[in-house]
């Protein structure tokens, strides 16, 4: 993991110390609520409907268990106990008092964590792949490159007044599991055939209003040239990126007016003048200095197979299930990376509570690295687990109502915090989440149903995703009442796509059935159970979902 | 970024209203009540009717923005029911109460 | 270290952030800036500080001695600014000039055409036309660091004292503050900036030393304190 050196705590001291300062003045009435609002949401700090609420940036998903068990101590010192993670991989607390919050980023930054950057018309915290430097499957570690990214974005003179916010994703993976594309920039790590890392770029991703799927605009670009491609891109951004409308002041508006061989014809010619300038090569011994922070874990060697693994699965259904869905590939032969579901049946999405961060943190040390990742999906990783361990780990995981396994299944649901929480919204979320999760519960329907994700949003501003969801729930308020649109056929990896909107919305008590149809007519029109979800509704189009659902017309 | 203000202000149009906000040091939702302090609960509020009461309700409100009591102070709709008050848009009866996902974290409404 | 605006950029005394003085961190000397080309006297020899004045300058608050030429107004006789595209329009009949020269270029507006003409132009102003837009931070940057220009950068708008210190890296050096409690902040020594900075910009009007040993990272050199007189 990254380590603060000095510098970097002087850094984030001294705008704690500033953000105090702004605290201490609103709070005696020297700064009025407008002139307050920008600098605290700079520090991470929005009102919601109950309370104020803290995000706290948890860069590209990585936590140590240190930092884990700090989240948990604030939850239960400032907090009620609890914490929410967010599609962003963030964690949000949702009731600390303002004159608190300069407490508690001090004790944030006594363990190398900050709130900056996660709100406002700025680069948002930089996300990767959950699983990154544990998958089997990936070129590199994205990390590295996040760091830099986030070093390099922190506190930009030039483009922390952009015209809307703006997000980085990177992954090393042709397998997206970080929704890549849905990213104003997306970056792949890859090697060309000269086996040299650099990135293919992608621009103009972005959910919201306006879904749009980022276009590819570099097959390759060298690492070196990674700040300099991002400075180019971020400047025609912010000189051309629209002001008039906030709605449609992201770069993937631009990039959908200005056409997307203009634009990226516009970056080409900016970034040939960046490279003039040399501010931003990033030197070889530089990236192998970071990357050495992220080396991989020293593991001791397992063969492949673990007999104590091999006979937990003979031995439990409950564990079998765990197993296959939520234990993946490994880097490492006899390993494996767990996702620690914050989903159990029922419950809230990404709700973690102060003893779970604490169980997790303490079974981090113990058999993961002390390494803990966030997923986007707000699942919680273990990334270094020894398959020999799975068993132990899993019954501790049980005693704390964290075992559900069900990775990528009908009930591992992403939803927004919505109306019970949030400010913006029009419709509840998670009372939504929490009815399917229980109507799709029984272990049996979900092994049925096979891979499915459900996404539920509760504005149009799509925190929970919904555009990519393989079903996505849209909450609105028709009328002071709250009503849900369904999406079909979204997908946030690899073969990203937004959902198309299977027809008019339905009520709270209506939604839970009309999913139920959908699902069900799945199952009946599929070809086999090796048709996953999104696959059948790609075959079927929305005709027979659409009969279902309102009857034929 | 939010803008509750002008959302509940426009839909403004029940006989009664409560002057609401979240309190400057610590978020938590308050009703203006009947002695021009603030209260938790949503019966302790003081119920205006007519643009002439809602007015000096939204006066006091400016004032408490002013002294740095509360954030953003304005009127909901609301209605009497045997009971007590509730208040009539979802948000609202959510701020009132709590998340309605978390029984255990429920607001008293007073008596 | 030769920045060529420092020599008659005074920087506060930073009062509100002291952990900067730490001790044995010997300032090294940042990239050097001498590729900003020379330009007639960048000041108007009469600006002189005026704590009631419209500019803040040199860690001061200055009089303005330049006028700002109104739509249907003739250029005036002593140092003028022109909105770009009158500039451009005239630039030929003010050849006979000796007073200085200014151009306004609003938020957003494209340099190209300015360009070639820069060596005319002692002063440049940029728009803000709100706090929120970052749009001229983007221009002021390409001016200095792109176009070497070495003359006056000055802010105009909803200038406010949280965006001042991120302008004057971009490379802002004179500020036309308007807002009363940015004013007062400025008076009373406020200069909110984190003094720490993860971005090697070629364009900033302080003094920065590089930090630690990442190519990217910079620190705030030290104030010369006599330079505010």
């Amino acid at each position: 993991m990254y380590r603060y050196d000095e510098f970097d705590h002087d850094f984030v001291r001294a705008r704690v110390a500033q953000f105090a300062d702004q605290v201490e003045r609103r709070l005696s009435g020297e700064l009025t609520e407008d002139q307050f609002k920008p600098l605290r949401l700079m520090n991470g700090v929005y009102l919601q409907l109950h309370a104020y609420m803290l995000r706290i940036a948890v860069p590209y998903g990585t936590l140590s268990a240190k930092q884990m068990r700090m989240l948990a101590q604030i939850a239960r010192k400032y907090d009620r106990g609890y914490g929410h993670f967010t599609t962003r991989q963030n964690l949000q607390f949702n009731w600390p008092a303002l004159k608190d919050v300069p407490a508690i980023l001090a004790d944030l930054a006594s363990v190398e964590m900050h709130a900056l950057q996660t709100s406002g018309n700025c680069i948002r915290n930089v996300t990767s792949d959950h699983f990154a430097g544990a998958a089997a499957d990936e070129v590199a570690d994205p990390r590295p490159y996040a760091e830099i990214l986030r070093q390099w974005s922190s506190i930009h003179p030039e483009f922390s007044f952009l015209p809307r916010k703006f997000k980085l994703c990177v992954i090393a993976a042709e397998h997206d599991r970080a929704a890549m594309q849905t990213h104003d920039i997306g970056l792949q790590l890859k090697r060309n055939a000269e086996g040299e890392l650099g990135f293919a770029v992608f621009v103009g991703g972005g959910q919201g209003r306006t879904p749009m799927i980022a276009h590819k605009v570099r097959d390759f670009l060298p690492e070196e040239d990674l700040l300099a491609y991002v400075e180019a891109i971020m400047r025609v951004y912010n000189l051309h990126g629209r002001r008039d409308n906030k709605f449609k002041a992201r770069i993937k508006i631009l990039v959908h007016e200005t056409g997307v061989e203009e634009i990226t014809r516009q970056i080409e010619a900016e970034f040939a003048e960046v490279l003039k300038a040399d501010l931003l090569r990033l030197p070889e011994d530089e990236i192998d200095r970071i990357r050495a922070y992220f080396a991989a874990p020293e593991l001791a060697e397992k063969p492949a197979r673990s007999g104590a693994f091999e006979a937990a699965k003979a031995d439990s259904r409950e564990f079998t299930a765990f197993a296959e869905n939520n234990v993946s590939p490994h880097k490492a032969p006899g390993y494996g990376i767990v996702t620690v579901s914050l989903k159990p049946i029922g419950g809230i999405p990404g709700d973690a509570s102060a003893e779970q961060m604490e169980v997790v943190a303490d079974l981090a040390e113990r058999y993961s690295q002390s390494e803990i990742r966030v997923s986007h999906e707000q699942n919680l990783v273990l990334p270094h687990v020894a398959l020999d361990d799975m068993p132990a780990l899993y019954a501790t995981l049980a005693e704390h109502g964290l075992a559900t396994g069900n990775a990528g299944l009908v009930t591992d649901i992403i939803a927004c915090p919505g109306l019970d929480y949030c400010a913006l919204a029009n419709a509840r979320s998670i009372n939504i989440a929490q009815d399917l999760s229980n109507r799709f519960g029984s272990p049996e329907r979900q092994e049925e149903i096979g891979e499915l994700s459900i996404k539920i949003s509760g504005c149009i501003n799509a925190c929970g995703h919904h555009h990519v969801g393989h079903i996505g729930l849209l909450g609105v308020d028709k009328r002071g009442e709250e009503v849900y649109q369904i999406t079909l056929g979204g997908s946030a990896d690899e073969t990203a796509a937004v959902g198309t909107l299977v027809g008019p919305g339905f009520k709270t008590d209506e939604v839970g059935d009309a999913v139920e149809t959908v699902v069900d007519t799945y199952l009946k029109l599929r070809e086999g159970p090796d048709e996953n979800f999104l696959a059948a509704v790609r075959r079927l189009g929305q005709k027979p979902f659409k009969e279902a659902l309102y009857g034929a017309a | 970024m939010s803008a509750p203000i002008q959302k509940s202000a426009a839909k403004t149009r029940a006989a009664t209203q409560v002057v609401t906000g979240n309190r400057l040091t610590d978020g938590v939702v308050v009703y203006l009540d009947s002695a021009g302090g603030w209260s938790e609960r949503l019966n302790d509020a003081r119920v205006v009717e007519g643009a002439e009461a809602l007015e000096a309700a939204l006066a006091a409100g400016k004032a408490a923005e002013a002294a740095q009591v509360v954030v953003e102070a304005y009127p909901i709709d609301v209605k009497r029911e045997p009971d007590g008050l509730r208040a009539l848009r979802v948000r609202e009866d959510i701020r009132a109460r709590g998340p309605s996902v978390r029984v255990d974290l429920e607001r008293p409404l007073g008596a | 270290m030769t920045p060529p605006v420092a020599a008659t950029t005074a920087v506060q005394a930073f009062d509100d952030i002291e952990i900067l003085d730490r001790p044995g961190a010997a300032p090294q000397p940042a990239r050097s800036r001498d590729h900003l080309r020379r330009v007639p006297d960048p000041e108007p020899a009469t600006s002189r500080p005026d704590p009631e004045g419209p500019l803040w300058r040199n860690g001061r608050f200055e009089t303005d001695e330049w006028t700002m030429t109104a739509e249907d107004e003739a250029v005036g006789e002593g140092p003028a600014i022109l909105p770009l595209e009158r500039f451009l329009a005239e630039r030929d009949g003010l050849g006979h000039r000796n007073a200085p020269l200014g151009v306004l270029v609003a938020a957003g507006e494209s340099l190209s055409e300015l360009i070639p003409h820069l060596t005319r132009v002692t002063l440049v102003v940029l728009s803000f036309p709100k706090f929120s837009d970052g749009r001229s931070m983007s221009t002021a940057r390409l001016l200095r660091e792109r176009h070497g220009f070495g003359g006056e950068i000055r802010a105009t708008g909803d200038v406010l004292i949280d965006q001042m210190p991120l302008m004057r890296r971009c490379g802002v050096d004179s500020f036309d503050v308007q807002n009363p409690v940015t004013r007062k902040q400025l008076a009373a020594g406020k200069w909110p900036d984190v003094p720490f900075y993860l971005q090697p910009v070629g364009s900033s009007q302080q003094d920065e030393v590089a930090a630690g040993k990442r190519p990217w990272a910079r620190r705030r050199a030290e104030a010369p304190r006599q330079a505010a007189e």
